[in-house]
């Protein structure tokens, strides 16, 4: 995929200015509300038109002076923040509703497949108005997908869910965009769902461009800016019952996790960098639950404060300390240390699916 | 109870014919007005928004005279397109067809209106990325969304046509048999100093075909709504 915008389209309150060519196949759009992001999606889509500029999808102009495809021309599926779903017709019907308008030439995405990776079939005949959020979403999800568009705009999708549902259905979107190997555009204010969902990340703020990163890059820079600081991402699996604790396997080793957690055989959990501490020698007695004894990988500046890339056995942490400390610690690159996190200190994002039968709501 | 004569089932089933030739008539053209009035903005918007609310206003006499002025023998209408094709309007059936599709418009679509600004628009949006061009959308997204503004503003049209009086007589005329509906025939017997009650019976008519109508129009509203 290779999608070129150089736009400008003016508001009343606000201007849109974008100038970028990215040929990734999972590309996210980051910035707060207001930032321009969902009226880059219009404009990709053709749902507005800008002022002046030229778009164009694998070669082909979307817009310019001279051209401007109907949505309908465009071959681009988006997502929405809610699910829009065609309230008369059943979840067959919105599933069927763009594969029918697909030239057979088009079509690469088989229904029934679709069907069985989002795990729709038991729903096929019902109406869509009383589906809960989740099944709604996935139910859009396929819609927009059967489409069998070139190119799929997520328009911060998650947004309208709660955190259950948001990381269950980030897992949908993964496996669909993986299996039928559609690129996609990510447009989401959580940077933890654009670190998930993309590569590539384009920065918006106040109707500009102001930056090209990776997610992961992203989320180091914004350490020592955040509240919540780094969110470690760890899929722990293998869980085990031991003294009124979760014991999970974690790359290699070994992580204990409040008993709050034994309904979750294999799950995503995130840990914020501000609940590791670190011990330059091995502390006699701690409170805290999980002591890894780590080799620091690198350092890095983010705001105030120093991010610490520790390897922990085959795993990877980041913890966050102030600058005294660095220097009291004598730490730099290669040094041993011990890492301490409490065992309540990680929060679950969601279930691994293959362990849990109520995965789907 | 009087007997009816031929002359007053003949009213009863000319107004029926006459409201809902008319209602089937507006209808295309209603939904296509409400369309363009609720989905596009366009210069002059404000006029035609008036020139199809006018007749709520208009009294129906003078929007029969207008009428009368332009599908007459000397009318536009009447000398340009209608004299040539040999189609007689004026004092017929079909006159009272057109007196009452222009006087039950704003009705029918006001009903439409606020059936389609009710539709999310979102759900227009995701079915043009879908591929569904305006054409398309309208008929798959639009129209089925609302189709209970539809039915309502065609009650309310059928059942305005069934009462209107005032435009059809100057078009129209009152001929028993020909042109005379009920509302015409209830003027007719009221003004007879025997007619008393069979001015009475006809609007005993009058009241259950309204109320057949409304409760008709309920019905398929209620059916329309999917519970799963």
């Amino acid at each position: 995929m290779e999608l070129s915008v150089a736009v400008s389209k003016k508001f009343s309150t606000f201007n849109l200015t974008v100038d970028c060519t990215v040929s990734e196949q999972r590309v996210g759009v980051f910035g707060p509300s207001g930032s321009g992001k969902s009226t880059l999606v219009n404009l990709i889509a053709g749902l507005q038109s800008p002022d002046e500029g030229v778009i164009q999808l694998n070669g082909e102009t979307l817009f310019d002076a001279q051209t401007s495809l109907a949505p309908e021309q465009r071959r681009i599926g988006i997502i929405f923040q809610h699910p829009h779903l065609f309230p008369h017709l059943s979840v067959r019907g919105n599933l069927l509703y763009g594969l029918k308008r697909c030239t057979p030439l088009d079509r690469r995405i088989d229904f029934d497949s679709l069907v069985a990776v989002l795990r729709l079939g038991p729903l096929l005949e019902r109406g869509v108005n009383n589906l809960s959020g989740g099944e709604k979403q996935r139910v859009a999800i396929g819609r927009a997908v059967l489409s069998n568009p070139r190119l799929l705009l997520m328009d911060e999708p998650l947004s309208a869910l709660d955190d259950r549902l948001r990381f269950r259905i980030i897992h949908h979107l993964k496996t669909v965009c993986e299996t039928f190997k559609i690129p996609y555009l990510y447009i989401s204010h959580s940077l933890l769902e654009i670190r998930l969902m993309t590569d590539t990340v384009l920065v918006f703020d106040h109707g500009r461009l102001v930056e090209q990163t990776s997610g992961e890059q992203l989320a180091r820079d914004r350490m020592g800016h955040s509240p919540v600081g780094y969110i470690n991402l760890l899929e722990l699996s293998d869980m085990t019952e031991r003294d009124d604790m979760c014991a999970y396997r974690w790359q290699g080793g070994e992580l204990l996790l409040s008993a709050s957690n034994r309904d979750t055989v294999n799950g995503l959990f995130e840990l914020s960098s501000k609940d590791i501490i670190l011990f330059k020698k091995h502390p006699e007695a701690v409170s805290a639950r999980n002591l890894l004894h780590c080799a620091v990988l690198g350092l890095f500046e983010s705001g105030e404060k120093i991010g610490v890339d520790l390897q922990a056995g085959s795993g990877r942490l980041i913890a966050e300390i102030v600058p005294t400390a660095v220097r009291e610690l004598d730490i730099h690159v290669g040094s041993p240390l011990y890492a301490a996190c409490k065992a309540s200190a990680f929060r679950k994002l969601s279930d691994n699916q293959t362990n849990h039968k109520e995965q789907f709501s | 109870m009087p007997e009816f004569t031929a002359a007053e089932y003949s009213a009863i089933l000319l107004s029926l014919k006459v409201s809902m030739v008319a209602t089937l008539l507006a209808l295309p053209f209603g939904f296509l007005l409400a369309y363009l009035m609720t989905f596009y903005q366009f210069r002059g918007k404000v006029a035609l928004d008036v020139l199809i609310n006018l007749p709520l206003t208009l009294p129906p006499v003078v929007i029969g005279y207008l009428l009368l002025l332009l599908l007459g023998q000397q009318g536009f209408i009447g000398r340009h397109i209608l004299q040539p094709l040999g189609i007689k309007v004026i004092f017929t059936w079909k006159a009272a067809v057109i007196a009452t599709a222009v006087v039950g418009m704003p009705l029918l679509v006001r009903s439409i209106r606020i059936g389609m600004e009710s539709i999310d628009l979102g759900l227009i949006h995701a079915s043009r990325t879908l591929g569904a061009g305006p054409f398309d959308s309208m008929l798959t997204v639009v129209m089925p969304l609302a189709l209970r503004g539809i039915l309502a503003g065609s009650a309310l049209m059928f059942g305005r046509g069934l009462g209107e009086f005032g435009a059809t007589i100057i078009v129209a005329g009152n001929m028993p048999g020909v042109t005379q509906t009920i509302p015409l025939a209830i003027y007719d017997y009221a003004g007879s100093p025997s007619g008393d009650s069979m001015a009475k019976a006809l609007c005993v008519v009058a009241v259950i075909i309204s109320v057949a109508v409304l409760l008709c129009h309920e019905y398929l509203g209620r059916r329309m709504i999917r519970a799963d």
